[in-house]
């Protein structure tokens, strides 16, 4: 039963074959037995979820149930949740405890989802491969010596380990779709603005945008659901009315026009990566999908944007960070300024401290224009070259990363290596755009790949129902890591 | 290029206490993000309007009401050091 997804899920429950109580129960004992070595979760919560189960097994009782009633999820610890640590994954909030509920979180709760647990992270979601979480890296159940990439990390390796049947994720540069790539799940990142950040932890503000992880576009659509929609609380919260992400899930493909753009495949991608991506775009052809050609010329310009405009929110956004009135607050200290200086340095790991570096000198006196001012106008053009290939394609589809998962510690001694893993994600985020992974084959070692689905702005439901269909004529999002199937 | 000057400028600027030793190796780690960053410095953007957000907003106006009631005994619970409601800081004026 923990192989099946949301959906299926919902229905045993809705049959009364199975109570969420037993679910909960039986997620919580993998978490238990098989989570141990992947440290997937930084907080598991087993006597609040029984009892939030118990509730959804009452509300389910009376007949008012939600598809995600009494299914267990779990947050990425990023997300506030009253009464729960959020740590953010890093020493700075270590033990902080949330006063308050993300909105994200309010509306899991309102529809009787069970919380089972926080996941791992890179911290501050600053990584693409969860090693610079202060509670260390979580593991790939594919092969427990290589990254679940990152940042969602941990949500990627708990749905792929089936520890949950879905969780959640955000993704500022690629930190859902790429982890969904590297551990074999399906991950979704919004249009900006389809779900609320409020008490979500800010990384970079015009970039950051929460989505899920499933096992299937299905489930990612019901998760959409529950999760988008306008909320006040959040002034880039883009005020449209609640759709059914799920409604064109069965559209037949013909007539579609996919864009292949000549940027994404090239010597940087790994040869045994785009096999399995041309593999998956054949599929949607054999389907009745038309194939066009794109053209992103400034693609290459991402990742040089992003680690201007991405550092520069962070180190404004984490200036919160003082040692004074929440977080972590050094021992010993001369004066103040000495305080912020110590308990800043002690509270944030290394590279969140050279993102803070980079931000705050491309922000200094001086520099603005030439590298601030200057990345936003290069993020026009980027937007600009999707804007024009939209007019000739319904769905871009790519590489998600440029390789399958590498091992724990490859990459951690050249932060520029770490920041061209996200290559192919980098410029959805700068663009603002919808994207999603799913599962297309096995690269090197065995290991899953991912396909990209890039989608116009607010085009969610015709992007899963692209991925809907490839998954109705696959199975590689079925296959479940040795050891942890059925 | 950044010099060990500059990083010791910025280090300052952002309050985070970088050791001495580790200098040299914030220098290099910075100088490489700068080596990646430089590419974007080269583009022809005369005209382009630079794009601050990924979609196109207007400030929202609310109703004026109240939305937010007084929690500061939890809020502050959290907090390093309180005493009368007030977060403590080391003195700064003598």
């Amino acid at each position: 039963m923990f192989d099946h997804t949301v959906s299926e899920l919902a229905a045993l429950l809705r049959d009364r074959k199975v109570s969420s109580e037993e679910l909960a129960a039986l997620f919580l004992g993998r978490i238990e037995r098989l989570g141990g070595g992947l440290n997937a979760f930084i907080t598991v919560d087993a006597e609040k979820a029984l009892a939030s189960a118990r509730a959804a097994d009452a509300r389910l009782a009376r007949g008012e149930a939600t598809p995600l009633t009494g299914i267990p999820i779990a947050h990425k610890d990023l997300f506030c949740a009253r009464g729960w640590k959020t740590t953010c994954g890093s020493r700075m909030l270590a033990d902080w405890v949330s006063p308050y509920d993300a909105h994200v979180v309010e509306q899991f709760d309102r529809a009787g989802a069970v919380l089972v647990g926080k996941t791992n992270m890179d911290e501050f979601a600053m990584g693409s491969s969860n090693e610079s979480s202060f509670f260390g890296p979580a593991r790939n159940p594919w092969d427990p010596s290589r990254v679940p990439g990152g940042s969602s990390g941990g949500s990627a390796a708990a749905v792929a380990a089936r520890l949950v049947p879905a969780a959640t994720g955000t993704d500022t540069g690629g930190s859902i779709r790429q982890p969904a790539s590297l551990t074999g799940t399906s991950g979704i990142r919004p249009t900006y603005g389809a779900v609320s950040r409020y008490g979500m932890v800010a990384f970079a503000s015009s970039l950051d945008q929460g989505g899920a992880f499933g096992k299937s576009a299905e489930d990612l659509a019901l998760m959409l659901n529950v999760m988008a929609g306008f909320d006040e609380r959040d002034s880039t919260s883009v005020e449209r009315p609640k759709e059914d992400y799920a409604r064109d899930l069965a559209r037949p493909l013909a007539g579609l026009r996919v864009g292949l753009p000549k940027q994404y495949f090239t010597a940087d991608l790994a040869p045994d990566v785009a096999s399995c991506v041309m593999a998956g775009v054949e599929e949607l052809e054999r389907q009745g999908a038309t194939l066009v050609e794109v053209n992103l010329p400034n693609q290459a310009l991402a990742v040089p944007v992003y680690y201007v405009i991405a550092p520069a929110e962070a180190s404004s956004n984490l200036s919160r960070f003082d040692g004074a009135r929440y977080g972590h607050r050094a021992a010993g200290y001369a004066d103040l300024n000495d305080m912020y200086r110590k308990s800043r340095a002690e509270g944030f790991g290394a590279e969140v401290r050279r993102r803070i570096l980079v931000g705050t000198y491309v922000l200094s006196h001086g520099y603005y224009d030439a590298y601030y001012l200057q990345a936003q106008k290069v993020r026009r053009l980027i937007a600009r070259d999707f804007a024009g290939a939209f007019a000739s394609c319904d769905v871009i589809a790519g590489p998600a990363a440029p390789t399958v998962a590498f091992p724990i510690g490859e990459k951690t001694s050249d932060p520029v290596q770490m920041y061209l893993e996200d290559l192919y994600t980098i410029s959805v985020n700068l663009a603002g755009l919808p994207g999603l992974s799913v599962p297309c084959g096995f690269g090197e070692g065995g290991l899953p790949v991912g396909l990209q689905l890039i989608g116009n702005y607010f085009d969610e439901a015709r992007m899963l129902n692209v991925a809907h269909r490839f998954q109705q004529a696959t199975d590689w999002h079925r296959r479940s890591p040795p050891g942890y199937g059925s | 290029m950044l010099s060990r000057d500059d990083i010791r400028r910025i280090a300052e600027l952002a309050r985070i206490e970088v050791p001495e030793e580790g200098v040299a190796a914030l220098q290099h780690d910075l100088n490489g993000i700068f080596d990646l960053i430089e590419q974007m410095r080269a583009v022809d953007t005369t005209g382009v309007e630079p794009m601050a957000h990924a979609i196109d907003l207007t400030q929202r106006l609310r109703e004026d009401r109240v939305t937010e009631t007084d929690q500061h005994e939890l809020f502050q619970s959290a907090a390093p050091r309180v005493e009368d409601g007030l977060y403590l800081v080391p003195k700064v004026i003598e």
